[in-house]
């Protein structure tokens, strides 16, 4: 999101999914196995291709399911995306396919860009990535002949330690082709979670107050202070793969953590056990034990989505409600109403903190959707999203900054938010760890179709379980040859973090030289083997690309 | 636009709409099977048939298109008649067991053979043709002795899904519905996804982790979005006895329609699954005012009253901001949880403790 930000003024998938599916004539997946991890916009992708004729070019090392409906699939070699983007502009700049009214109307920083990308031949490119030249001439002529394609991405290009450079390669390409702010293109990052979208526009997040008013801003201060009758400080806060190293070196004292499983979920387990056990205080709001509940001092039972009211905004910016169908199990409580309680209590011992006279200085709520009212005030883009117009059957998207505003399916179609789109000069960078004679393996991490994340809800539905119950870790049939895995098919997988043993699939969905392991089973959890290496702006780790050794367990 | 007459009423119409089209769209019922609105129409049913002045036989009205002049009658004696014998025929070659089928009051033959008077012949089969819950899918319950041959499962495999799990398989009287090349639904590719079984008019392809636990008439249906991936599914929850049993498709979903995936269909037990936290826990050491230890009977965990828990969690945050500054405590807020709760966790980390120490696993 940082790097479309930077880009645009604006981080967030710029068209809706139906937009993307209905309109683009050519689809570029780079980063993305839509079909396991977005499946239902995957089936929507899938009949584009098969009943409109939509072309699919597919960039991953993966032969990921997709794959099968793509008409070129290009086989990167992992973390070389940025060179990758840079050698297929290279050839739309070679074959004059760019849209020149487009970046001399809408664009700046052209020339800057244009000199970074002619460092990027097609066979000096193909070198670094491993595509065949032809290949890439082929997918620059797709691309840049039907007219718009769409972008789409997901962790596969912001979880290296290049990711946002990755993103903003990748709103240079959209920009060079013109494809931005049109029905059917522009950039199309996938959200992950059902809200990761909404946590980040609520101010879920370290540098920024709901809908994105950076806490550096005194003007935001100012605002804030204004309405709760006290907030934080200019400085930008940690990050969650900040805080954790914090805790051992002294900064982290106590941590509030509402229904999330970082031992599963964060890189180099080993280290976040380490981490949680030094803590002094760690209260945790969850449903369910938990890896993580095994460090918690508390353990306060919120609940499940099917017994609360409120609202998720999907990855194309579109407001939902969530409605309450049975009541709470046991004497678990509604989320809201226990982080409301702890605040109560806080500010009840420690009044002077809060000015009461502030519009918003308390923490009495009805319910919900008095809580939304709040947001209305507080968050421009959400000011005309209330629960009474969800519940009437409006179709919400933000910006939606009036009560009688209809939303808005597709950003930048007038002028990109910051103006003039920035064309960013990007180079490569090798991954943080590259394989070497002793860990000579690529691995790469994610999640697989019939599970969730951490596995702590899909581990509990049988079925999902019945269907895939255990974690397996990919791995080429050279490879297994190699290792003489013959019937014998549990392996080893060791990293300079950890280790761990799973039954191997020997497939070749991943090319020789890689493997690729999911982190949903707490008994091999490929996040024992991930390295913390960070991007430098977004913080996010590069899960994609590790150096690892394969072993047969015999 | 052509000039048509419905029902001896005058009707304009689009070239090329068909005559179903064109009806529905002036408020007139033809009842359809195999048809259905997201999916292509085959004409196999023959239950929509009307009659058209002039032809030779009655016409099915999914798959045929309107012409100038055209005069058709849609409740015609002849066509209530040829409606109950193709009704008739189905019924023959179907278990007569409503009386335990999961899917009667929601069954769109049983509705229809209800509205024609239609019942089963006296020469129809006897006995089940076809092992009943043949297939080890997990979700996915097969019964082809229900089975009407509409083929809608077929269609919204192939168009909705676009994995062409199921197909057709032999001729006649022995024609029937297949997995792959005649194997099971997982070893033909199906990713699960449920879509045939939404578009089963009838109870051949049901839901087998509610098998047997409610009919239509007996639950609650709550509009919901998915609580897995971003793309924000919107679908029905089933309830019972304040119990989710069940996923139903909910048309009118804005972004989804009728499909969903197997984790958002199936993967719903999870909510009931006794390992559920149901009541605050502590670790002892917290009541016994003893310092923190993470070994042996300190380190169980008890079960308070709210109260206590609020209190100590209040004391402990509390704690921490006064021994060493407000950014010394972290809030990892949640993606999966609501945009309000979200709010509330940034309002609690900003206004009452004074810290931007908030993140949560966009990440990760």
């Amino acid at each position: 999101m940082a790097g479309l930000a930077a880009s645009f003024g604006s981080g967030a998938m710029s068209n809706s999914m139906d937009d993307v599916a209905q309109q683009a004539k050519a689809f570029f997946i780079i980063g993305s196995n839509t079909t396991e991890q977005h499946p239902v916009f995957g089936t929507m992708l899938r009949r584009a291709v098969r009943f409109r004729g939509a072309k699919l070019v597919v960039a991953d090392p993966r032969r990921i399911d997709i794959t099968e409906f793509a008409t070129l699939h290009l086989r990167q070699k992992p973390g070389t995306d940025i060179a990758l983007v840079n050698g297929l502009m290279n050839i739309i700049l070679e074959k004059g396919w760019e849209d020149k009214a487009f970046i001399e109307e809408r664009c700046e920083n052209f020339d800057e860009f244009k000199a970074t990308v002619m460092n990027y031949p097609p066979e000096k490119v193909s070198e670094i990535t491993g595509v065949p030249v032809e290949q890439l001439y082929e997918a620059a002529q797709i691309i840049a002949e039907n007219k718009p394609t769409a972008v789409i991405w997901a962790m596969g290009i912001t979880q290296h330690i290049s990711g946002v450079r990755n993103v903003m390669d990748l709103a240079n390409f959209q920009m060079l082709l013109g494809y931005m702010g049109k029905p059917g293109g522009g950039v199309n990052p996938l959200r992950g979670q059902n809200n990761v979208q909404g946590a980040c526009d609520m101010g879920g997040l370290p540098n920024v107050y709901p809908a994105y008013q950076p806490v550096t801003s005194e003007e935001a201060q100012a605002k804030f202070q204004k309405a709760w009758g006290a907030t934080s400080n200019l400085k930008v806060g940690a990050v969650v793969t900040e805080m954790m190293p914090g805790i051992l070196e002294g900064r982290t004292h106590a941590l509030y953590i509402l229904g999330e499983d970082p031992v599963m979920s964060d890189p180099d387990t080993h280290h976040i056990r380490k981490a949680l056990e030094a803590i002094d205080f760690l209260v945790l709001q969850e449903i369910f034990p938990s890896e993580t509940s095994a460090y918690a001092d508390v353990l306060l039972p919120g609940v499940s989505f099917a017994e609360k009211t409120g609202t998720f905004t999907n990855t194309e910016r579109r407001v939902q409600m969530v409605r309450k169908a049975i009541p709470t199990q046991g004497d678990a409580r509604d989320d809201w109403w226990i982080t409301s309680e702890i605040a109560k209590r806080i500010l009840a011992a420690t009044p002077q903190r809060v000015q009461p006279e502030a519009p918003f200085a308390g923490w009495e709520y009805r319910d919900a959707s008095a809580i939304m009212d709040e947001i209305n005030v507080v968050t421009p883009s959400y000011a005309g999203i209330t629960h009474a117009r969800l519940e009437k059957g409006e179709r919400l998207q933000w910006p939606c900054p009036a009560k009688d505003h209809p939303g808005t399916p597709i950003l930048h179609t007038k002028a990109l938010s910051r103006g003039k789109g920035r064309f960013m000069p990007i180079d490569h960078v090798p991954p943080a760890e590259e394989p070497t004679e002793d860990y000579p393996f690529v691995l790469s991490t994610g999640r697989v179709l019939y599970h969730w994340h951490g596995g702590q809800m899909t581990r509990r539905a049988k079925g999902l379980l019945e269907i895939y119950s255990e974690a397996l870790i990919e791995l080429n049939p050279d490879d297994a040859a190699r290792l003489g895995l013959n019937g014998k098919n549990r392996v080893r997988v060791t990293s300079r973090r950890g280790s761990i043993e799973a039954q191997a699939w020997v497939t070749d969905r991943v090319p020789p030289g890689m493997v690729y392991a999911n982190f949903h089973f707490p008994e091999a959890s490929a996040n024992e083997l991930t390295i913390a290496a960070l991007d430098p702006v977004s913080k996010i780790p590069e899960y994609k690309v590790a150096a690892v050794k394969v072993e047969l367990v015999r | 636009m052509v000039n048509i007459k419905i029902n001896n009423q005058s009707v304009q119409a689009e070239q090329g709409q068909t005559i179903l089209d064109v009806a529905r769209s002036h408020g007139l019922d033809i009842p359809t099977l195999c048809y259905h609105k997201d999916l292509s129409p085959t004409g196999n049913c023959r239950m929509c048939v009307v009659e058209v002045k002039g032809g030779r036989f009655l016409s099915a009205a999914c798959v045929t298109s309107v012409w100038e002049g055209m005069e058709i009658q849609t409740h015609s004696e002849k066509v209530m008649k040829d409606r109950k014998l193709t009704l008739e025929m189905m019924l023959a070659n179907h278990p007569q067991d409503c009386i335990t089928c999961d899917v009667s009051g929601e069954c769109e033959l049983q509705d229809l053979a209800y509205e024609y008077k239609a019942v089963a012949p006296s020469w129809g089969t006897k006995g089940t043709r076809y092992p009943v819950d043949s297939d080890p899918n997990p979700f996915i319950r097969v019964d082809m002795n229900r089975c009407i041959l509409c083929r809608r499962c077929v269609e919204a495999c192939a168009e909705i899904q676009v994995r062409d799990v199921w197909g057709v398989a032999k001729r006649g009287f022995d024609e029937v519905i297949v997995a792959g090349a005649g194997t099971s639904m997982l070893e033909a590719r199906c990713e699960s996804c449920g879509q045939c079984v939404a578009y089963c008019p009838t109870g051949a392809l049901s839901n087998k982790m509610n098998y047997g636990m409610a009919r239509a008439h007996q639950v609650k249906k709550v509009t919901t979005t998915c609580a897995y991936c971003g793309v924000g599914c919107q679908f029905d929850l089933l309830v019972k006895n304040d119990k989710v049993i069940g996923v139903q498709s909910n048309p009118d979903a804005p972004v989804n329609g009728m499909a969903l995936c197997v984790k958002g269909r199936y993967g719903y037990d999870y909510i009931h699954h006794p390992d559920r936290v149901k009541k605050p826990r502590v670790r002892r050491y917290l009541l016994d005012g003893g310092k923190k230890n993470r070994e042996g009977s300190p380190w169980d965990w008890v079960e308070t009253e709210w109260e206590t828990a609020l209190d100590i969690t209040a004391k402990k945050l509390m704690e921490a901001r006064d021994n060493y500054g407000a950014d010394s405590i972290g809030v990892l807020t949640s993606a999966k949880c609501t945009n309000e709760e979200n709010y509330l966790m940034n309002k609690l980390a900003r206004q009452v403790l004074g810290t931007n120490n908030i993140d949560h696993c966009a990440r990760l």
